[in-house]
């Protein structure tokens, strides 16, 4: 039989359970509460994690901009539309486009569909290159492709190919080049160490700021996190040559390559060599780079 | 062809009194000014953003314009108990519909100026040039677009009970053929008998308002100018359209017991 002494004793017991429950939960969910409040971005506490839904979708529509509207829907045949012309363009992402860019609409389905056409975009152009009208002298339109690469780097802070873009573009057609500093800065903010946005940012100082001596540093740090991204697995295994190994290739080479420029134009051979070395490994065109390694031997051996 | 006309003041004079109009004007203008604000890393010649925000808020406040007002015409007339003496007047049922269609559609010919005006000035603020042409050819189609939404209500106001019933119906379908329309065809081509042929007579059977709704994309991004040929085939296209809705309008009304 249960005595009133047990129910007191079962009773106490809930209590120090739930006491301990709640103060094992407490500082969980204070943790979380500070996290929220601590975000300032305004589109990720509103949607939550479905903001990154969002945000591809404004990168697409950037890239339907860079075709001044003349982009498929999910009706027609997008192969030649998987990877963002506007990011392939930069160099920076791996192409996964397949099929003729030009005409992914076929051939006039019925009259209806033919007579409609002369109502939509129907050419294949890029605002880099003009546009619609093909004048060269309006390139500076891409800027067009901005707004809706920055709501989306608002809405998926980590997703770096934005910051590339829209730094890729202001560099390099608008010549805004404090502009895209500022945009990879951020990009680190939200993605710290990141070596793509690393190497594009030594870019920058080299190339428009005239300061190879941080750009080294900054692709030697950009070096030091890539190879500290998965310290377990071996160089040659992470250099591989495949398409879904692009990215990992690619920010090798840049970074090994660039800083093999530098060491040769301060005259240090030897290193550059070693550089050109590690670029080679992670090459889709080794013989190229040997063709350079080459070049360096002799100049080094000319007395 | 003076009935027809006098109706149509009347309809004139009460759009000058309702607020939608202006309601939704204000909005359109404080949602583009507030956009235009933004700055894009100091660069003031992006407008492209802008104007597709501009050509979207008109064509939603033009739809919900023309489809509200037209919606409320004839049982408006009933409710106040003003039809049956105004078809005691020497004055016929199909001459009042025609009155009705008109007034309503010239009310969204003078909305869409004012709309149009400001889009322009908008656009030439950041552009600093002023492609009238391809404003007139986007502002003519868009017209002629809500001719053939005017007439679909008129029709839907005869058929349908309430005002309300009608708009949501009517609202629909705009959207359904907005987005879908182009596409029909495609759709019935991945289907099987007897859907294929349901579909396919759909596509053909339907008022292509997509047509001047995509039209948005060659203003957006300074597209060359639309031969006029076109331009004008697309307008007797929805004219086509107009005609049948009227006719089917002028036809129901007249069986319609009206007390």
């Amino acid at each position: 039989m249960i005595t009133g002494r047990t129910y007191g004793l079962l009773l106490a017991a809930f209590f120090v359970l739930c006491f301990g429950l709640a103060a094992d939960l407490q500082p969980q969910f204070q943790a979380i509460e500070n996290a929220r409040k601590q975000s300032d971005n305004f589109f990720i506490l509103l949607l939550g994690d479905s903001s990154r839904i969002f945000a591809n979708n404004f990168f697409t529509k950037a890239d339907a901009y860079y075709h001044s509207g003349y982009y498929p829907t999910i009706f027609d045949n997008n192969e030649a539309f998987r990877t963002a012309h506007m990011a392939e363009d930069t160099g920076a992402v791996a192409s996964h486009n397949e099929g003729e860019e030009t005409s992914f609409m076929g051939p006039p389905r019925d009259w209806l569909d033919a007579f409609g056409r002369h109502f939509i975009p129907n050419r294949h152009t890029h605002l880099d290159e003009g546009g619609p009208t093909d004048d060269l002298s309006k390139s500076s339109q891409v800027a067009e492709i901005l707004p809706w690469l920055e709501l989306s780097s608002k809405l998926d802070p980590e997703d770096i190919r934005t910051y590339l873009v829209m730094a890729y573009w202001l560099r390099n057609s608008l010549n805004k080049v404090s502009e895209a500093e500022r945009v990879l800065r951020e990009g680190l903010r939200n993605n710290p160490g990141n070596p793509q946005l690393l190497y594009e940012l030594g870019r920058i100082d080299n190339e428009n700021y005239n300061n190879p001596a941080q750009a080294r540093t900054i692709w030697e740090a950009a070096l030091r996190t890539w190879e500290g991204e998965e310290p377990n697995i071996p160089l040659a295994d992470r250099l591989k040559l495949s398409n879904e190994n692009f990215d990992n290739r690619f920010i090798y080479e840049q970074l090994e390559t660039h800083l093999a420029q530098l060491e040769e134009k301060a005259g240090n051979n030897a290193a550059a060599i070693a550089d050109l070395q590690q670029a080679e490994l992670a090459s889709p065109k080794p013989e190229d780079i040997q063709s350079q390694i080459d070049e360096l031997r002799q100049k080094m051996n000319k007395p | 062809m003076r009935n027809i006309l006098a109706i149509a003041k009347v309809v004139l004079v009460e759009m000058y009194r309702r607020k939608e109009f202006y309601v939704l004007f204000i909005l359109t203008v404080v949602i583009c000014l507030i956009m235009g604000s933004i700055n894009i890393f100091n660069d003031k010649q992006v407008i492209r953003y802008l104007k597709e925000l501009c050509l979207l808020l008109i064509w939603v406040s033009s739809l919900i314009i023309a489809i509200t007002m037209t919606a409320r015409q004839i049982p408006a007339e009933r409710e106040q108990r003003t039809l049956l003496p105004l078809l005691a007047k020497p004055l016929s049922r199909t001459q009042l519909i025609l009155g009705k269609f008109l007034g309503c559609w010239l009310v969204c010919g003078m909305c869409l100026i004012c709309f149009y005006l400001f889009f322009g000035a908008l656009a030439a603020s950041r552009e600093h040039e002023w492609p009238l042409m391809h404003y007139l050819q986007a502002a003519f189609l868009h017209w002629m677009a809500l001719g053939v939404v005017v007439a679909m209500s008129l029709l839907g106001s005869l058929v349908f009970a309430a005002p309300s019933s009608n708009s949501t119906i009517c609202f629909s379908i705009c959207a359904a053929i907005m987005c879908l329309g182009r596409y029909l065809d495609e759709i019935a081509l991945s289907l099987h008998e007897p859907g294929r042929s349901l579909v396919y007579g759909i596509y053909y059977a339907i008022p292509h308002l997509e047509i001047p709704f995509a039209m948005r994309n060659l203003i957006i991004h300074d597209w060359p100018l639309i031969e006029w040929k076109f331009v004008w085939l697309a307008a007797f296209y929805l004219v086509g359209y107009m005609a049948v809705f009227l006719a089917a309008a002028c036809l129901v009304f007249r069986r319609k017991t009206v007390n």
